[in-house]
């Protein structure tokens, strides 16, 4: 059944194999007998369930008969502290006589592993049994050496050797993962991890298959279609080089070689008939895991007559019980005991495919895991796993009184190397998943791209295609989508500076901002939408749940969370209530959360950048007012945006011409050519996760003295009219979209052209938000103080006089409110209206000059 | 009637017995029954699971199901070919897997499962249910289209006893709806009417498929509608050929073997007893087991053989407009030539049944053929939702007006807000884990479905969570036509194309393109009375036009000249040069959108200077009115 027809040689192999799981076979075996007595020794040489019910049931019962009958157990109960993992069942002639490294192999048990399935039986072909030539595909010429395990090309001798060079010899200083944190790359990279499970105690070796590709192809090809007799082989190898160096060392278990890595990581859509019984990597999530199931591997029977007792393995999910007492042959006699069989753990795995993988109106597939032993209980729902394991596919059985066979199989992963993937998120090493996409030709097709001149005048149409014009904010946002270069300022103290850029769109309703802001949510794979009307303090930051099954206390994660390394779309910004955007001045100066609530007290990291939308507080954009007052956004929350756009709408013939043209084509064009600029988008997308996991600018020595100019030039545009024009955080933000630009052209250093698009960004952005209406001069302070230095100054004026006036007045104790306003308004010759005159009388009262009580004023 | 619609497997059989060494029989089969399929009416001959109860249909025959994907499975590994010895003679026979849901054996074999003849194939299963809210004159039509060639051949059925049974059935139910379709009157009432007969029939096969399942499954099955107080068969579709271009919500007309093997579902009943004792069985959770192998009488199995996307459901159409077939052109230009007078009369029809307001009835028509017919990045193109602003709230206007709509278009869905029904309900489709599948929800719904929200029956009330993500939903469908199915760990976004009405006093809390304010010229007394005599009054041939033109006219393609552009793009920037304020990009946006199915609704497929000035005229006309009404009610922004 399983692999395609094309391989009948394998197909022969796995019918010897007794019962793994894949092979419903062995309605004929005749030859296995002789196999049987030779490797069924094991002790703890536990069967995994999920063997092939359907088929024994109706295979013909002279098999299963023959499988356990009493007589076989005896004779392979003989040497018990004998097993197959170890190198000494394994070993080919040649092998023994080398003389494995008993010593201190022999001292540790032998773990077996039911994640490869009942490997061990009947697999080894002795070289020395005869009988069992038909079962040897091999050539003739040497003996031992040319040797393979039948159905497959794999010689025993020659892979264990072979791995064990690739051990003693591997070394890639190059190639840097995340676990290596302590390792010597220049050093062979697996010698010092045995050093390492030496030291810890952990009996596992994760084997990186990228790297047994690069040292031996064959190898590694063997080791991907024949998984079940090749990495037994492996762990004989690692055993025989462990023991040899480390004679003393004291295992749990012999160490058990893991796999991982299997380079055709794959899509679940993609596994395909002839995946089964192949090693194979998919990536998912974890949707359900079933509880721990104690799966009997040995049964224990003692005879209640005379107390004989006896083992009775597992054969394919069965257990055969014996009906005579070998010793004293009463019939049906021999009773389980429990607490004496052995079981082993396992446990159900639901994987689904994760979202990113699934084409565009389907929904999810989902694959069943089975872990084993120590990998169980591992990971969680809702975890992101890669998982690597052998494909298993197993008939179902109909009825077992009715011959017919439901004619689909059952198909399963038994794992064998998990890989949390999205656990290296909080850790904030670089998304490895992210960088394997692209392919050479694509990284090559980007370069290519990156070259033009015109590249960022391109991306920057590309994005949002059918939002007409607003270049220099599409520019903007394009800028966001690359970000800054990420500094480390930790051990000054300053901690990480943020390299995301911050975005605010204002303007009139129907400018299509929320359209804006859909496509980034759209375009970046970590993006998240949220409306402000809708969302809570806590819908964005995290809270804390109490599961109600296991009464933990679990972290459920927010929006701001989730976007970590990606965009919070935020819409209506201006609908949020205040203590929703308070979260907010965290998250996007320190670019983290803190939780404390319900014992939980945590940072957690939230480097996002914002892209928010707000409507205008009177619905229409009043050109007369300043953002601030037209927003109605406090300050201190305005000042952390790096750039504040508004969008509206001009009132320019040419421009409605060409807006006209635009929307009247959006109506008739063709689906072609809508599918042209999807292609677009998805370039996009490929080019900016490019920039941002391989292109990482720092400032030229140029381009850090055309910022420092640009930073003092602007501060001396203010200082002429006696107000502050910018501050650091001005410079940060230049910064930031200097080195974006960069990234742009993927440069690796930032240039003055960098510097120069930043200042006039910024420049375009602080002319349209921090214009003072009144002056139309651009006033920086509008945004960090939420009012312009000139309207400041009229404010103390208008006190002023104020005080003039009331002291011209004389000694009257008190003054009536309506009076004074009067006279103010006649005296000044500005138009003074009643909130003016009231912040002045404030102004006036904070200076103790006087009290406002009802309508009347009093003097002090 | 041959055999390849009564035992389609014995020609399966012959095929692959004469090609067998080579893998290419499964093409030759597939050709046979297209080839089969193409004679003349030939469709018709098969029976429908949408018409005929699964228990009268003969196992293994061949037949047909409209049906919309719900779901989809996991892709499942089987036998393509298999071989089984005979254990007395050792003769060795191939068998093929295909098409079957049991690998069968005589009685004296055995497969063998290790023979190297052995193909692993794989197929997709597909989880489908009816069209939801398939209007009842689209099942009725459907019905009389293929029962009326069906009902001689109603002799495969099993038993003489549920023959006869079936036959008094039709009796009873022929005379009466012949009647009805001929004395056309009382047709168009029959709205209630046939809502009442249809539901029956579809009742007393349900509660019969109940019967015979009771004693294994004791909690009935969630046969996982979109829509509640729907009925029907729900479908487990295996696919064998390109599964991959199908999608969830598409709408399919599959012609396939029939699988109701008993033994499926003995299968199920063994497994769920036998589940403590054997491990491979406990891999799935008990809802699991039950939701992906459902007894077969309830939820039969489809093993497809062909497969088609539909683009519309109505049956008085072709079912395929694309192909360059003389008949499909003749029947298109042949209702063309006729269109204006089909149009002034649904004009007509519309205006009484809007209470005389003719605008709003041209608006009405608007919507009707709207649909999404391309999206730029995130932007969906050619929705039209109107918002029906100013109905009488009183005398269930509302209702009435839905119960037109529904004898027009081919599935519709009223949905009635109200404060418990937003907190209760389940809008979004929803992944359950446990039973791993995705639990339906009402705005899981097929392309071009009318969805008409009812907002005069909302009162004031608090909405709990549920509730704001119903409206947060229904908000985006509208204005994104798409909605975020829930995976629990993460969202996703299913595309949709519906056409969405909104009814309501002032202006709709949901967004919409364009809000139509509704000025009644008459206020019948009895509006019961008003809305059935609207109704009878049509003719049921005119009826069966007008059902035509929604459905037609939606599938034209349309182009704007590049003289017309211009005159467009003038005609804004005058427009905009007197009063900017007064024309925003989104009333251009309108504007072109009505001038497209203006355009459409009368059969051009170019945009004239006319139509554009006749929808600039038209939304002139609308805007004045909703000016108007703030006028009236001056605190209503």
């Amino acid at each position: 059944m399983s692999s395609p027809a094309s391989t009948p040689s394998r197909r022969r192999g796995k019918r010897g194999r007794g019962s793994n799981p894949p092979t419903p076979q062995d309605a004929r075996s005749p030859p296995s007998q002789k196999r049987r007595t030779d490797d069924s020794t094991s002790t703890g040489d536990l069967q995994p369930m999920p063997t092939s019910p359907p088929a024994d049931v109706q295979s013909p019962g002279a098999a299963d008969a023959l499988f356990s009958s009493p007589p076989q157990f005896r004779h392979s109960a003989i040497p018990l502290d004998f097993d197959i993992s170890s190198p000494l069942t394994y070993g080919t002639p040649s092998s023994r006589v080398e003389g494995t490294p008993r010593s201190g192999a022999r001292g540790t048990p032998v773990r077996q592993r039911p994640d490869l399935g009942s490997v061990r039986k009947a697999r080894q072909v002795d070289l020395h049994s005869d009988g069992l030539a038909e079962d040897i595909v091999a050539t003739e010429q040497s003996l031992g050496q040319k040797l393979v395990i039948w159905g497959t090309d794999v010689n025993v001798a020659s892979c264990k050797e072979k791995f064990q060079r690739f051990l003693q010899r591997f070394i890639d200083p190059l190639d840097k993962e995340d676990e290596d944190i302590g390792l010597d790359l220049n050093e062979p990279r697996y010698m010092q991890r045995l050093q390492e499970i030496n030291v810890v105690g952990e009996p596992f070796l994760n084997v990186n298959c990228d790297h047994l590709r690069s040292f031996d192809e064959n190898l590694y090809r063997q080791l991907i279609c024949y998984p079940q007799e090749v990495i037994p082989t492996f762990d004989m190898a690692a055993n025989e080089i462990f023991f040899d160096r480390y004679p003393d060392s004291i295992l749990e278990h012999q160490i058990q070689v893991r796999p991982y890595n299997a380079l055709k990581t794959r899509n679940m859509r993609n596994l395909n008939p002839e995946d089964i019984d192949q090693l194979i990597t998919i990536s998912g999530m974890v949707i359900r895991s079933s509880q721990l199931i104690p799966e009997m591997q040995e049964a224990f029977f003692r005879c209640q007559v005379c107390a004989f007792t006896t083992r009775v393995e597992i054969d394919r999910g069965r257990i055969a019980e014996p009906s005579v007492c070998k010793n004293c042959n009463t019939t049906h006699s021999m009773a389980l005991i429990h607490n004496r069989s052995m079981f082993s753990d396992k446990q159900m795995i639901k994987l689904q495919e994760s979202p990113e993988d699934m084409p565009a109106g389907q929904t999810p597939h989902t694959v069943a895991l089975f872990a084993h032993n120590d990998l169980v209980d591992k990971v969680q729902p809702g975890d992101r796993i890669n998982v690597t394991g052998i494909y298993r596919a197993v008939p179902i059985r109909v009825n077992p009184r009715v011959s017919s066979v439901k004619s689909v199989y059952k198909t399963h992963i038994d794992v064998i190397h998990y890989r949390k993937t999205d656990s290296k998120r909080l850790h904030g090493v670089d998304e490895e998943t992210e960088q394997k996409r692209f392919t050479e030709e694509r990284v090559e097709m980007l370069k290519e791209l990156s070259k033009k001149a015109d590249i960022y005048e391109r991306l920057a149409l590309a994005l949002a295609p059918s939002i007409y014009e607003h270049e220099d904010i599409k520019k903007g946002i394009l800028l966001q989508l690359f970000g800054g270069s990420r500094k480390d300022f930790t051990h000054t103290g300053r901690g990480n500076f943020r390299a995301e850029i911050n975005i605010l769109l204002c303007g009139d309703p129907g400018t299509s901002k929320s359209q804006l802001l859909q496509y980034v949510y759209n375009l970046v794979p970590r993006g998240q939408y949220t409306s402000g009307k809708g969302s809570s303090a806590v819908g964005l930051t995290a809270y804390v749940m109490k599961d109600p099954e296991t009464r933990q206390l679990v972290l459920q994660t927010g929006a701001l969370v989730l976007s970590d390394n990606g965009i919070c779309c935020i819409d209506e910004f201006d609908k949020m209530n205040e203590s929703t955007r308070s979260v907010l001045h965290e998250v996007m100066e320190q670019q983290t959360l803190s939780i404390a609530k319900a014992g939980i007290i945590c940072q957690l990291n939230a480097r996002t950048s914002i892209l928010a939308a707000a409507n205008p507080i009177e619905s229409q954009w009043n050109p007369k007012k300043t953002t601030i007052e037209n927003i109605q956004l406090p300050h201190t929350l305005l000042s952390r945006f790096d750039l504040i756009f508004l969008m509206l709408d001009p009132r320019d013939e040419a421009y409605d011409r060409r807006l006209a043209r635009h929307l009247v084509s959006l109506y008739y064009q063709s689906e072609e050519k809508m599918e042209e600029e999807y292609m677009d988008m998805a370039v996009l997308r490929d080019y900016i996760a490019y920039a941002r996991s391989y292109v990482n600018p720092r400032l030229g020595e140029e381009a850090g003295q055309a910022l420092i100019e640009a930073y003092v030039d602007m501060r001396k545009i203010g200082s002429g009219r006696g107000m502050v024009s910018a501050y650091p955080r001005q410079l940060e933000s230049l910064i930031r979209l200097a080195e974006a630009h960069a990234k742009v052209r993927f440069s690796d250093k930032v240039e003055t052209i960098d510097v120069e698009e930043a200042k006039r960004l910024h420049r375009e952005a602080l002319k349209q938000s921090a214009t003072d209406p009144r002056t139309g001069i651009v006033d920086i302070s509008i945004l960090t103080t939420g009012m312009s230095t000139t309207a400041r100054k009229r404010k103390e004026e208008l006190a002023q006089a104020l005080r003039k006036l009331i002291q011209s007045k004389g000694k009257a104790p008190s003054l009536k409110y309506q009076q004074l306003l009067d006279d103010l308004r006649a005296q000044s010759d500005i138009a003074v209206t009643k909130e003016m005159f009231e912040e002045a009388l404030r102004a006036l009262a904070d200076e103790d000059f006087l009290t406002v009580t009802g309508k009347t004023v009093r003097l002090l | 009637v041959g055999d390849w619609l009564n035992s389609p497997l014995s020609i399966v059989q012959g095929i692959f017995a004469q090609n067998v060494p080579n893998s290419d029989w499964e093409k030759k089969v597939t050709e046979y029954f297209k080839e089969k399929l193409k004679e003349n009416n030939a469709t018709n001959w098969v029976p429908s699971l949408n018409d005929v109860p699964v228990h009268y249909l003969k196992p293994n025959s061949l037949v047909k199901f409209r049906c919309m994907v719900q779901d989809m499975f996991d892709p499942e590994f089987y036998m393509g070919v298999y071989e089984t010895v005979d254990s007395n003679t050792n003769a060795r026979v191939l068998h093929f897997g295909k098409y079957r849901d049991v690998a069968e054996c005589g009685p004296q074999q055995e497969i063998d499962l290790n023979s190297s003849q052995t193909v692993t194939s794989e197929r997709q299963t597909f989880y489908c249910v009816p069209v939801p809210g398939e209007s009842a004159w689209v099942k009725e039509i459907s019905f009389f289209a293929s029962q009326a060639r069906v009902s001689p051949s109603t002799s495969y059925t099993p038993s003489r006893h549920k023959r006869s049974y079936e036959e008094d059935e039709d009796m009873d139910l022929h005379p009466s709806k012949q009647k009805e379709q001929h004395t056309g009157k009382s047709c168009c009432s029959g709205g209630d009417i046939h809502g009442c007969v249809e539901p029956k029939r579809l009742e007393t096969e349900a509660s019969a498929g109940h019967h015979v399942i009771s004693p294994n499954c004791s909690p009935p099955l969630d046969l996982n509608f979109p829509l509640p107080g729907e009925k029907g068969p729900a479908c487990l579709v295996k696919v064998y050929e390109s599964w991959e271009s199908f999608k969830v919500n598409d709408v399919l007309e599959v012609f396939g073997v029939l699988s109701v093997d008993p033994v499926l579902s003995i299968v199920n009943s063994e497994e769920r007893d036998g589940s403590g004792l054997d491990p491979m069985e406990c891999m799935d959770t008990a809802e699991e087991q039950r939701v992906h192998s459902p007894p077969a009488s309830l939820v039969p199995r489809i093993h497809v053989i062909l497969a088609q996307k539909l683009q519309h459901i109505n049956p008085l159409l072709p079912a395929c407009l694309n192909e360059e077939e003389s008949k499909t052109c003749e029947f298109v230009s042949n209702f063309m030539s006729e269109l204006s007078p089909v149009r002034a009369e649904l004009l007509g029809f519309l205006t009484h049944a809007l209470l005389g307001d003719s605008l709003a009835a041209e608006y009405l028509i608007l919507h009707l053929i709207s649909t999404v017919y391309a999206r730029r990045d995130v932007l969906p193109l050619g929705k039209f939702t109107v918002n029906l602003s100013g109905c009488p709230r009183s005398s269930a206007f509302t209702e009435h007006l839905y119960h037109l709509i529904q004898q027009l278009v081919p599935a519709s869905y009223h949905l009635r807000m109200s404060i418990e029904s937003m907190n209760h309900s389940r809008f979004i489709p929803r992944k359950d884990y446990t039973a791993n599948r995705l639990l339906s929800g009402l705005l899981q719904l097929a392309s071009n479905t009318s969805l008409v929200i009812d907002e005069t029956q909302l009162e004031q009330g608090q909405l709990d969570t549920a509730g704001v993500h119903n409206v947060t939903a229904l908000g985006n469908l509208i204005t994104w036509q798409k909605v975020e199915y829930d995976f629990n760990y993460h969202r996703m976004e299913f595309p949709c194309n519906i056409n969405v009405l909104i009814t309501s006093e002032g202006r709709s809390l949901l967004p919409s393109d364009c809000q139509v304010h509704l000025q009644p010229q008459i206020i019948p007394p009895n509006m019961e009375e008003y809305m059935s005599s609207l109704l009878t009054a049509v003719l049921p041939s005119v009826l069966n036009k007008f059902r035509i033109y929604l459905s037609l006219l939606r599938l034209l393609d349309y182009s704007i000249s590049e003289e017309v552009t211009k005159a467009v793009e003038e005609d804004f920037v005058e427009m905009r040069k007197n009063n900017p304020e007064s024309v925003t990009a989104d009333d251009l946006h309108k504007m072109l959108l009505v001038a497209r199915f203006l355009s459409l609704s009368a059969g051009q497929t170019t945009l004239s200077r006319e139509r554009w000035l006749r929808a600039k005229q038209l939304e002139a006309l609308r805007k004045a009115r909703l000016q108007q009404q703030k006028c009236v009610n001056g605190n209503e922004l």
